[in-house]
């Protein structure tokens, strides 16, 4: 469940921002989480509901935006879109594939007031 | 109850709290703020530091992951044994809830100083850099990091090693770089431990390879028994070679 840290590096985020920006609570959180960066979304939105309680994000929404795993095929010399780290051009089923998209893991944007 | 005027979740009307209590509709005191920031930048910031501090003195960091019971702890104390005297070592040792590993290696002489992580599932950058200042490792020191037992979490989590090695053994299934990618995918080198077994298990050694590879083109494998020994010579190649690039002016 390292979910739960990650919610916490998100808290760490906000707190930080709140202070430069002069916010004091956030409604809405935006995060970017790609198909290849090992995070369960389902598991997301339950450690972000316990890890913001009582904090200036108490209540906050999240929203994930999920980003589609890319790479690219040596063979087929184009961009591929993948499920998975092991998987094979869906084009000409071969390895290895360059990984170029999928692994983020990203605050986007946040509503606060 | 929502506040209908804002739909803020407050239970009642309100008229805002800005400094002139003014909150009209569709004048909505929230706003945007535009981040874009990793959320492991705060570890990857303190994985940094640790780097610069290892390589200043010269400290080959290697962060050893594997599932529990693939004999990790085993093949550390046996390669902290045979290196006794060779070169200069320390442990950092992540361990859920008990001491029995860091005494386990603390038994062979070498410095090591447990993390215990609760009910977390894997060492993090800032709890390593922690251990480090409580260790003070020696300059060219050879520094091993135990992280918890396990191959999910501790993937994404960079401790300033210069070296992720994931230590899979051959009683567990040869299927398993498919199973958690991300750790074949991180790691330089795998460990295939407990060859002596083979003999006794249904375990396709070439076909598990080539599974890791497949995930992780640039892998490097290294097979042995840190039981009986065999193949562990390679290993201590494998670390002499990594330690000396990892010397200053290397």
């Amino acid at each position: 469940m390292h979910e739960m840290s990650l919610c916490e590096g998100v808290l760490q985020l906000l707190e930080a921002h709140a202070e430069q920006e002069g916010f004091r609570r956030v409604k809405v959180v935006r995060l970017e989480i790609g198909a290849l960066a090992g995070v369960e979304p389902e598991a997301m939105r339950f450690g972000f509901e316990v890890v913001m309680k009582g904090t200036l994000a108490d209540g906050a929404r999240l929203e994930i935006i999920e980003l589609p795993g890319r790479a690219w095929c040596l063979c087929c010399g184009e961009s591929v879109e993948i499920g998975q780290r092991f998987d094979p051009c869906p084009k000409c089923g071969g390895f290895p594939l360059q990984i170029t998209g999928g692994e983020e893991l990203r605050v986007k944007e946040l509503e606060v007031e | 109850m929502m506040c209908t005027v804002c739909g803020c979740g407050e239970g009642v009307h309100h008229y805002g709290l800005g400094p002139a209590h003014a909150h009209a509709p569709g004048l909505s005191q929230a706003r945007m703020v535009r981040i874009e920031q990793d959320i492991l930048a705060k570890n990857d910031e303190y994985a940094a530091a640790n780097r610069r501090r290892l390589a200043e003195r010269g400290i080959l960091a290697l962060n050893l992951v594997s599932s529990p019971g693939s004999g990790k702890t085993t093949l550390l104390t046996r390669t902290l044994t045979d290196l006794a005297g060779r070169w200069p070592m320390a442990v950092i040792e992540g361990d859920q809830q008990t001491s029995q590993d860091a005494e386990r290696i603390r038994a062979t002489g070498v410095k090591a100083v447990q993390i215990n992580t609760g009910k977390g599932c894997h060492l993090d950058a800032h709890m390593v850099g922690h251990a480090l200042e409580r260790l003070e490792p020696e300059a060219g020191s050879l520094l091993f990091i135990e992280n918890v037992g396990n191959l999910v979490c501790p993937a994404g989590f960079d401790l300033g090693e210069a070296h992720k090695v994931v230590i899979l053994s051959v009683t567990e299934g040869e299927d398993k770089p498919l199973k958690y990618p991300d750790m074949f995918h991180a790691a330089d080198l795998m460990i295939l431990n407990k060859t002596d077994l083979l003999p006794h298990l249904q375990f396709d050694v070439e076909r598990c390879i080539g599974y890791a590879r497949r995930v992780n083109p640039r892998l490097e494998v290294l097979r042995l028994s840190a039981t009986t020994g065999e193949g562990m010579e390679a290993w201590y190649q494998w670390l002499n070679a990594s330690r000396r690039l990892a010397a200053p002016g290397a």
